[in-house]
């Protein structure tokens, strides 16, 4: 014993990055591994909506024709925001509460903004994917779903925007929510968010229900799903698109603020 | 100014202070202390003493409110990252990742680190096989033990060849086969010139293990010194533990304390395992006598000093100090 210890080395250069690349394969490794749950976790929800609003429903003529063009940009909002939301929120939940995983990665050499930042890129990453499963699954139910490609670049920038929402939504509960809440994240987030992000209606048309257009205004994923109807079917009145944009990157920037603050409170004392 | 000296430490904490937000104590209060690369330093203390915390500022887990902490001349504070390739930390709880085999997460552990793909794979199955888990290596941690995850966790803290490694209690709860094999282990790389920073409230692993041992409580280092030194420290050379037939009053202990070299007096409580115990006034005399010098000289006028009173000795056992006996009388008998 007491040998003199040399001293530490630098960092090599990259070291930082290497980590960062090394968790998201680990994020991504494992989500490859359990690909069936993962599908149905994220699709099965918007499945159900998208047969009963739109199979069922227009079948039975209980819709308009045309309904499921304003229902389909909607589902593929709320898949955006829900998935995003659920791959950080339940998992900062348990990790930071009881199974403690974080810590290795909280350990690893690379800053702490890092870790919080693979944590989104893996949420955005899993969003994006299941809203591409999203097109062929619609394409199967409904037949066809309106496409043009004149509206992609908004498309992409509504996916992207609402995985972003998303992901902002997830780290602030994933930090903010004790462990012995997470089934009040449900009732009391999930569901109120499900319901007034315009993802069933369009926005413009609630001036019948000002109260409730006033709520929906409130919530960031109306953006999103406005965005996409104007992206895809820009003949349904719509919130204009430079709005959403506007008032979307507002809503991530402060989202995210917010939510790494929460996670720099948990992670370090 | 760092001092030159500092250069070769592996572990260094000055005058290290942590105060949390609304608290109206510091939870550490200035510790300071350091440890060579190949030593193994024990941190004692009782539950809420500070070690916990101490650990977690030097793994920068915790922001220190003053002081500096220093990992192979590293300052935790202002390079964490650094700090971070240079330590591993083995806690008490396990904080494997369970969606993956304990193989996999040796491997994306060394890969966080930046240990190269092919190197990554040899050693997870090399430490595998040192810690005995290699026919487990496929399955994952929810099916593991206490001590099998123990084990995991200290192969797994080894994937990156760490240069300090911190161990939170490591073989509490452990069987006695997993607990000679963890120290082993321990052993082994202490010898290969790895610095161990180990919490323990068990004063038989921190007298085998450590090469010195500090006590804290109240978030100070109350004491630091070899744990021959810090036995040695105590007032006397032995102590000698009697048993009468009876209770007794105070005058018994009094006149106890009275005989030749004995330094100090203590009265052992039994506590009943379960229930309610007898208390204190109904249960039997029983002291233990710190002594200088020879404590079988002590038994003779002892025993003359019971009859006395009217009492019978029922048990006699001599002994010399232990580090429990130490870690009691800095940190004294209450529970926290």
């Amino acid at each position: 014993m007491s040998a003199v210890a040399a001293p530490a080395p630098a960092l090599e250069p990259g070291t930082q990055w290497r980590a960062f690349w090394a968790v998201l394969y680990r994020d991504l490794y494992v989500t490859w591994r359990e690909f069936p749950a993962f599908l149905a976790q994220v699709i099965l929800q918007p499945l159900f909506l998208l047969f009963v609003f739109g199979k069922v429903l227009g079948t039975l003529n209980l819709t308009q024709p045309g309904y499921t063009n304003i229902l389909f940009p909607g589902l593929l909002s709320l898949t955006a925001v829900i998935t995003a939301m659920q791959a950080l929120a339940f998992p900062l939940v348990a990790e930071f509460g009881w199974t403690k995983e974080i810590e290795d990665r909280l350990l690893a050499p690379m800053p702490t903004s890092f870790v919080v930042g693979e944590k989104v890129l893996f949420a955005v990453v899993r969003s994006l994917i299941a809203t591409l499963i999203m097109i062929p699954v619609g394409i199967l139910i409904l037949g066809s779903i309106p496409w043009r490609w004149a509206g992609f670049p908004l498309f992409v920038a509504g996916l992207l925007l609402g995985a972003l929402v998303g992901a902002g939504f997830g780290l602030l509960m994933g930090t903010l929510v004790q462990p012995q809440r997470i089934t009040l994240l449900f009732s009391l987030v999930f569901t109120p968010l499900l319901f007034t992000g315009c993802c069933q209606y369009p926005w413009p048309q609630l001036e019948q229900i000002r109260w409730f257009q006033i709520v929906t205004a409130c919530n960031p994923m109306t953006y999103v799903s406005e965005l996409l109807r104007g992206a895809m079917v820009p003949y349904v009145p719509h919130i204009r698109p430079w709005v959403c944009i506007v008032v979307l990157i507002f809503a991530v920037t402060a989202l995210l603020a917010v939510g790494r603050k929460g996670f720099y409170r948990r992670a370090i004392d | 100014m760092v001092p030159v000296e500092s250069e070769g430490l592996a572990v260094e904490v000055v005058d290290l202070v942590k105060r949390y937000p609304k608290a109206p104590v510091n939870a550490v209060d200035g510790v300071s202390f350091a440890a060579h690369a190949g030593e193994v330093f024990g941190l004692l203390g009782p539950n809420g003493a500070g070690k916990t915390t101490t650990i977690g500022m030097l793994t920068t887990r915790v922001r220190p409110t003053a002081g500096v902490a220093r990992i192979g001349g590293v300052d935790v504070i202002r390079e964490p990252v650094r700090a971070r390739a240079q330590l591993a930390v083995v806690p008490q709880q396990s904080n494997l990742d369970r969606s993956i085999s304990i193989r996999d997460n040796l491997i994306f552990h060394a890969a966080y680190h930046g240990v190269p793909a092919r190197e990554r794979v040899e050693r997870a199955d090399e430490l595998l096989d040192q810690f005995g888990l290699l026919d487990r290596a496929k399955d994952k941690p929810d099916f593991f033990s206490g001590g099998q995850s123990q084990r995991v966790m200290i192969a797994r803290a080894l994937m990156h060849a760490p240069r300090v490694l911190f161990l939170d209690e490591p073989t509490t709860g452990l069987d006695p086969a997993a607990r000679l094999f963890v120290w082993d282990r321990l052993r082994e790389l202490r010898d290969s010139d790895v610095t161990l920073i180990l919490t323990t409230h068990d004063m038989d692993e921190a007298a085998l293990l450590a090469d010195r041992v500090g006590v804290m409580d109240h978030g100070r280092l109350l004491a630091l010194d070899t744990p021959e030194a810090l036995i040695d420290s105590l007032e006397g050379e032995g102590t000698l533990e009697l048993t009468a037939d009876r209770p007794a009053d105070g005058a018994v202990v009094d006149a106890l304390g009275a005989l030749e070299r004995v330094e100090r007096v203590e009265t052992v409580h039994l506590a009943e395992n379960g229930g309610p115990g007898p208390s204190p006034e109904s249960q039997p005399l029983r002291v233990r006598l710190y002594l200088t010098g020879d404590a079988a000289l002590t038994v003779a006028p002892a025993a003359a000093v019971l009859h006395e009173h009217g009492l019978a000795l029922q048990d006699v056992k001599l002994g010399t100090p232990t580090l429990e006996d130490v870690f009691i009388h800095l940190t004294g008998r209450s529970l926290r």
